[in-house]
């Protein structure tokens, strides 16, 4: 067990309980539900265990699914963000990114920004498409996934900012 | 054989996620099709156990509304009790079998979500204390739910705010009756369709549950009509009912047991099959 795990394994805890205890309860508006939690699949070490990953991003959507009484769609979101992670990271960083030592939990630069805004777009579209499952709510998927993801994402750098490893 | 296991190794990841992506769309399509039968679901040790520690802070802050609520259900009983003509006669029972036949079983909201498309309840009673699948939940001011799933401890409910909730439910003054259901909206108001367009309509009457229902007994209240839309295709009114219940703040439930579901149930599939 070295240091990293442990701060996963922390992360994954804390983001879950803050997710339902917090998170879940603010209703300003049907369009407006923040997700934090994939913090912990955006924040998960670079060049970490890819199956780890998988395994981890897959249960933390299945703990919520079981709050959220919504099936599979937390489950589903999560693991697809997952798995396009590398693609993401391509897309932000440049095609060598596996040799820089890329952090996301810094300073907020146009790479992470963009990195950040790519995952959660792609986790917040998949988990609003699975949850009303259906083409009559096109406008609500649609509207859902922009607002919501303002706030996800303001609320991520907010976390990341007060959590933020001072080095200096 | 090599090659098998090369093929394996190299596109492991791919195996993987293939993998956890077909169970995880799996209990979605399951919980979209059949929401009787859902795996995952709020109704078990563990999140029960939460949210019931999370409630029990809550509650605090709703002290006062629950209060005046049960002030104002406490009023109503007492003036139902104080107004009959002779005080000592006895509460009306069924007049054919002489007994009741609502049970009723309290418990408390331990979660509740409004803000998507299908919304459930968590209460924090179960199979220990009789509740089942299909059995009515009211409180004081009017519908609330259905149950959904039960575990030992805790039970789900689908709330009338969700797009597959279907109730029966009839206009108090006229017994014109239709479904209700949910346009996903507002949670302030819910839709009753399939009203026919006989039926004599004015903004604020009162609706009630049917007496077709099997879950709800008859005359519960749900709320009152806010506005009144004309289908020209088709012969029935779509009305909007604005409900009694703030859905956003509950606090205690009452589910209703009806002892003779089971036999009418029994009943009438016998029937249908000849």
């Amino acid at each position: 067990m070295n240091s990293a795990v442990l701060l996963n394994i922390a992360r994954f805890i804390l983001l879950l309980a803050a997710q339902v205890i917090i998170f879940n309860r603010f209703d300003f508006s049907d369009y407006l539900n923040p997700y934090p939690y994939i913090l912990f699949i955006i924040l998960y070490p670079v060049n970490g265990n890819r199956f780890g990953l998988l395994l981890s991003s897959f249960l933390i959507g299945i703990i919520m699914d079981m709050f959220m009484n919504s099936g599979g769609v937390h489950a589903t979101a999560s693991l697809c963000l997952a798995y396009f992670r590398p693609a993401f990271f391509r897309f932000s960083f440049g095609v060598s990114y596996e040799y820089q030592t890329i952090k996301i939990n810094d300073r907020l630069t146009p790479e992470r920004f963009s990195f950040i805004l790519i995952s959660v777009v792609t986790h917040h579209f998949i988990l609003f498409l699975l949850e009303t499952f259906s083409v009559t709510f096109f406008w609500h998927i649609l509207l859902s996934t922009v607002f919501s993801t303002i706030f996800t994402i303001i609320l991520s750098i907010i976390i990341i900012y007060i959590f933020k490893p001072n080095k200096r | 054989m090599q090659q098998i296991f090369n093929f394996i190794f190299k596109n492991s990841h791919k195996l993987l996620f293939l993998l956890l992506l077909g169970i995880s769309l799996s209990l979605t399509i399951q919980a979209h099709s059949y929401h009787k039968s859902r795996v995952i679901s709020s109704a078990n040790f563990l999140t029960g156990g939460v949210y019931e520690k999370i409630n029990s802070v809550d509650e605090y802050f709703n002290l006062k509304t629950q209060n005046e609520e049960l002030a104002i259900e406490n009023a109503r009983l007492k003036s139902m009790l104080f107004n009959t003509k002779d005080t000592t006669s006895p509460p009306p029972i069924d007049s054919i079998r002489g007994v009741n036949k609502v049970n009723i079983i309290v418990s408390k909201v331990i979660h509740n979500s409004f803000n998507a498309p299908k919304n459930y309840l968590t209460i924090n009673s179960g199979d220990k204390d009789g509740v089942k699948t299909d059995m009515g939940v009211v409180n004081s001011l009017g519908l609330v739910g259905i149950v959904q799933k039960t575990s030992t401890n805790y039970a789900t409910i689908q709330s009338i705010l969700n797009l597959d909730s279907r109730i029966n439910a009839k206009l108090k003054k006229s017994n014109h009756f239709g479904t209700l259901q949910w346009d996903g909206k507002n949670t302030g108001f819910v839709q009753l369709i399939d009203v026919p367009r006989l039926a004599q309509i004015k903004k604020g009457d009162t609706v009630v549950t049917g007496g077709e229902s099997k879950i709800f007994p008859e005359n519960i209240g749900i709320g009152t009509i806010d506005k009144v839309y004309i289908d020209n295709e088709s012969n029935y009114f779509t009305l909007s009912v604005r409900l009694f219940n703030d859905m956003t703040n509950l606090g205690h439930v009452y589910i209703i047991k009806i002892k003779d579901r089971e036999e009418i149930i029994k009943l009438e599939a016998e029937t249908n099959k000849r």
